[in-house]
Formats: structure tokens, sequence, C-alpha cells
């Protein structure tokens, strides 16, 4: 008879304890919150799906949510065909290659905060750069701290700045490795250069624009700090996207169920939405 | 016609074309033979317009066509891996150069499939290429260089990516694909058997130059160098040191014949192995005697690998032959096969 030999089964145990530190257990917790009700002191009484529930209803959740999909949209609208259009204008090799890459990859090595702070300081009416410029010298009524259209425009202005590098950089990797047999192809045929974007560029990037798209959504889906430094989500509620109300529920109210409820929700449709978009890309390979 | 007169290439100042006369003919394969990096693909760049010359001239049937772009020279190129639109399906890929060349759609179609069924691509029209096998990919790109009945196809490599059986099966068919249809066909290779095969002209290259240029066979049969005679030959070719002296020519090693018109002095002689036999075939034959080395069968073939003199020797006949290694043996030549070179490589006689 055949011994099976279970000793393999040891080698994964350090992977498991950590995975069940670092997320499992916190994990856990919060699912252990979103169900009861907690007065201080250890003390749970049951509320099953009531947090959700309530959670689901309230008018200040759906609109944060509301903003919070808008925020992504635009976002995504934005950052991805700027993306592919500075990709596609810088030059694939020469001196300038490294000089540009580094340029690009300068805002995303710049903490978040402070890149929130940098925006915040720069925007300000009468103090800031940009605040001063847009009032003073071109007469344009802006101020991001009371109008909610100059506060929403700063946020996304903010964002493009700091991550369409990403963009660039996975769209740009993925131009380069197109051999040039592929560019030659096309002007023996006398293609013109949309038809080459189109039928060559666009397929072969097409991987690497999938990662890109998730990326940006979970990221621009999940954002806090950036916004949250400089707006602090307003003027009002203007700016107060899912992750800053979800932070003034848990830690400024302590309701600690109700905010538990709100993560899990939060999760799911984060969950749900990238999986849609991966299973919508990637759908034509697997055909 | 193709004809490149003085055609050089340099990229930056390094010289990857050297000045290039050169007449391609229709009607049969040019081949373009040579070592990786001895400027096939280049001079096949320079042709098609994709990289431009830094002096000469390119003419098309007698037309310049050295300023004229890619898209204007009506050409196909296929290259050595397998390139191909990989979001539209065969038949958009063998049609796109058609659509682009804004022909009707019927006709279109007609010649798509004319192309596919000679390329055996029917079945696949409604595939992608990442859905074929790596012969059915180069045969698309193959029935799209068809399909678009250019002036000029460029085959640079085409089958090197292909596994053995696969290119030894389209390389017969090519030669027949392309015959009749009043293209240039230029074949870059770096398998000299390959240029035996597909037969038609052979430029040799080397090193950003053509050494020489002609029939396969006349340059199989009269090599205009050293180095030329020793591209065509498995296993290598025999050279040895020859002295002259009043119209007789003395090996080192033993073994002497007459010639004629040649000069006193040191040459090389050139004998391809299979004209060096175990046996006496005719009165004028050579003997050559030598310790054998190394003895191998391929095939029905015996080779013998002999020392004489200072040269090592190899003999190639058909037939098993009982040779012993370490021990003399004599071996036959008839001088009428040799061709004799100079000390720089430069065919004599």
């Amino acid at each position: 008879m055949r011994t099976e030999n279970q000793k393999a089964w040891f080698f994964v145990l350090p992977v498991l304890a950590l995975v069940a530190f670092n997320a499992l257990v916190p994990m856990m917790t919060v699912v252990n919150y979103s169900v009861q009700e907690t007065f201080g002191n250890n003390q749970f009484f049951w509320e099953g799906l009531g947090w959700f529930e309530q959670i689901l209803r309230s008018d200040r959740f759906q609109a944060a949510l509301g903003r919070q999909f808008l925020f992504t949209f635009l976002i995504l609208l934005i950052e991805v065909p700027l993306g592919i259009i500075v990709a596609l204008s810088m030059p694939r090799k020469g001196f300038w290659v490294p000089v540009c890459l580094v340029l690009m990859a300068l805002p995303m090595l710049i903490p978040w905060n402070v890149v929130g702070s940098m925006w915040n300081i720069f925007t300000l009416p009468k103090i800031g750069l940009m605040g001063y410029f847009l009032n003073d010298v071109l007469g344009i009524n802006y101020d991001m701290t009371q109008q909610p259209l100059s506060a929403w425009i700063t946020v996304i202005v903010m964002d493009v700045w700091h991550w369409t590098s990403l963009v660039v950089l996975l769209c740009y990797a993925g131009l380069v490795s197109i051999p040039d047999a592929y560019y030659q192809a096309a002007k023996i045929d006398g293609a013109s250069p949309w038809s080459v974007f189109r039928y060559i560029q666009l397929p072969k990037m097409k991987t690497v624009l999938t990662i890109a798209v998730l990326l940006r959504f979970m990221d621009s889906f999940n954002i806090y700090t950036e916004p949250f430094v400089l707006t602090g989500g307003g003027p009002g509620n203007s700016t107060t996207l899912l992750s800053i109300d979800l932070v003034k529920i848990a830690l400024g109210q302590f309701d600690l169920g109700p905010a538990a409820a709100m993560s899990l929700i939060y999760f799911a449709i984060t969950l749900l939405v990238s999986w849609v978009f991966y299973t919508l890309m990637t759908k034509d390979d697997a055909q | 016609m193709i004809e490149l007169q003085d055609a050089t290439k340099r990229v930056g100042n390094v010289i990857h074309i050297k000045p290039t006369s050169l007449t391609l003919q229709t009607g049969h394969f040019n081949v373009l033979l040579g070592a990786t990096g001895s400027g096939k693909t280049s001079l096949i760049k320079m042709m098609a317009g994709l990289d431009p010359m830094a002096s000469g001239k390119v003419l098309m049937d007698g037309q310049d066509v050295t300023k004229l772009n890619t898209q204007k020279r009506q050409i196909s190129l296929v290259h050595q891996f397998f390139v191909n639109y990989p979001h539209m399906t065969v038949f958009d890929n063998i049609a796109s150069p058609l659509r682009v060349a804004g022909m009707a759609k019927s006709e279109i179609e007609g010649r798509v499939e004319e192309a596919a069924d000679l390329l055996q691509l029917r079945p696949m029209l409604n595939r992608r290429p990442h859905e074929l096998s790596g012969g059915q990919q180069q045969r698309t790109a193959l029935a799209r260089a068809i399909a678009k009945e250019s002036r000029a196809v460029f085959l640079d490599e085409p089958l090197a990516n292909l596994d053995y059986k696969l290119r030894e099966e389209l390389r017969e068919q090519l030669p027949d694909l392309f015959a009749g249809r009043g293209a240039v066909v230029v074949y870059a290779t770096s398998e000299p058997e390959e240029a035996l095969l597909l037969g038609g002209h052979t430029a040799l290259m080397e090193d950003g130059r053509v050494t020489q240029f002609g029939p396969t066979a006349d340059i199989y049969r009269n090599p205009d160098n050293l180095a030329a005679a020793r591209v065509f030959s498995d296993p290598p070719i025999n050279v040895a040191r020859i002295t002259v002296s009043g119209a007789q020519a003395q090996l080192e090693g033993g073994g002497g014949w007459s010639v004629s018109d040649m000069a006193d002095g040191e040459y090389m002689v050139a004998v391809r192995p299979h004209r060096v036999t175990p046996f006496r075939a005719s009165d004028a034959d050579v003997e050559l005697t030598g310790r054998v080395i190394v003895t191998e069968l391929s095939g029905s073939d015996s080779s013998a690998h002999f020392r004489h003199g200072a040269d090592d020797w190899v003999s190639l006949a058909a037939g098993v032959h009982p040779y012993q290694v370490g021990e003399d043996h004599s071996f036959y030549m008839n001088p009428a096969h040799c061709r004799y070179f100079g000390q720089d490589g430069k065919r004599v006689a």
C-alpha cells in the first residue's frame, strides 16, 4: 500500500500563519463587528444584517457612492486615453528615453499625503501660485475651498497629475515590445497611422492596458489620502468620497458596526467591478 | 527587374553595405546567401525602401525608385518571424494590403481565396493568427505577399523559425508559388543547402559585400574565390598548398600533375570531397596516399579524413568502404576537378 507523505504541508504553514495574521484575522474582525453592536467593555450584541440594511438605505452612503463612481469614471475617462497618447508620443530609442522615463516616474515617487499638501498650497486662492494666477491674472473665479466645482476639478487634475504616469509607463512597456517587423509590414501595406494604432499597437498593448485599467480603477475607487489632505472632503460633502466617509464613520463617530458593514460593502463593490472589467477586457482572448 | 547601382548603407559611422551593384531578374529565385550579419537583411531593407541608402541607386523595371517610399514601390516582405495583424482573421490579414489599395470587394475576395487555396489556408480563413500553428501563420504571411501581386517579393529567412519537416514542405512549394507572377523574388538564407535546392541565382554575401553573383550551379562549379568555394560543401572542401614549377603542380605530401596557364609559384588547390575517391576512376587520376584519421558512415556514403603531408583531406564516396583508422590508404583525384586560387584567395585557374 502506498503511504502518503504529508510533510509538504509543513512548508505551507509559515505562509498560512503570515496570511492569517495579516489578512484573515483582521478581515474576520471586521466581519465580526459588522453583525454586532458594541458599547465598549468588549460586550457584543447580535445585530444580524441590520447594519448592512441601514448603510445601503442611507442617503449619505448612496451619495458618497455616487460621488465615488463619478470620480472613478472621470479618472479612467481622462487617464487611460491620455496615458496612451503620451506613451505613443514618447521616443522609442535614443538619449531622451531615460529622461522621459524618469520624468514620468517622478510624480509616482512622491508620497500621497505630500501630493495632497502640494496641491493644497498650490491651489489656495490668494496664497497658492495657481490659485493666484487663475483669480488675479486670468480673472477666473476659482476657489476650491468654497466652490464644489473648483474642488472637483482640483481633485481630478491632481489625480491625473499623480497617476497618468502609471498608464503611460505600462503602455510604453507594451509599445516597445512590438517588433519592428510589424511596423515594416504596415509601412509596406501603406497603412495609415490610425490603422497602425488600431490594428497593431492597440492589440499588442491590450494585456498591459487591462492591467492599467484595473489598477487605476482599484486605486481611484479606494482613493483616500490625496483628496482628504487637499479638501478634507469639502466644501460641504462635495468631495467626500467613500473612503473619506468611511473613516469619518469609523474613527470620527466611532460607529464600529456600521463602519464594518460599510467596509464589507465597499470591498464587495471593488471586487465585483474589477471582476466585471477583467471579464469584459479578456473576453476576446478566451474565444 | 531590380538593379542596385553602387548602393551603400551606413548607420552612424558603421558601414553595413559596401558599394554593391546587382541586377536581379524575374522568373527565378534570387538567393542572398551569407552568414548572420553579412548584410542580407540590410540589402533587402534598402531595396524595399525601409532603410535609407547612404549612396547609389535602386531601379525597378528601369525606373529610379531610390527616393520613392516603401508603399509606392509595390513590394511584399515576409519575415523570419511570423508577422500578422493579431486581431484580424486570416482572411482580413491577407486582404489588408488590397483594402488599403482600395480594391473592389469582389476582387479582394477572389484574390484572397486564390492565395488561400495555394497555401492550403481555406479552412482557416476565419481564424486569428494566435489560433494557428507556426507553419500556418507563416503561410498566412506568404499568402498576403501572393495576393498583393507586387513587383518584388522579399523573403527574409522565411523558413528559419519553422520545424524541419514544415521547412522542407514549404521550401518545395515556394518556387511554384511565385512562378509566373512576374515579381522579382529575393530570398535571404544562411543555409547553402537551401540555395542549392531553390535553384535560380545566388548572391554570396560576406561582410556587407556581394562576393559572387550568378546562377547557383555556376557558383558551385566555378567559385570566384576560396571563400565562395568553401560555401557549398559538406563535408568541407579540401584545400591544400601546391607549388607550380614549369607547368607541373606538386603537392607537399607527394603527388603531382601537369597544369597549363599558370605561372611558377605557390597556390592553393581546392577539390570537393566527392571528387576524392578510394578507387581509381580514370587514367588521369592522381594517387594520394595518406593515413586515415577518422571515418564516418552517413546513409550509404562513407567519408574518410586522412593526412597527406601537412594537410587534412576528406574523401566522400558512395558505398561502404573498409577503412582502417591509423593505416595508410590510397585515394585518387582527377585534376580536372581542381580549382586553383592565389595566396590572396582569388581564383587563378
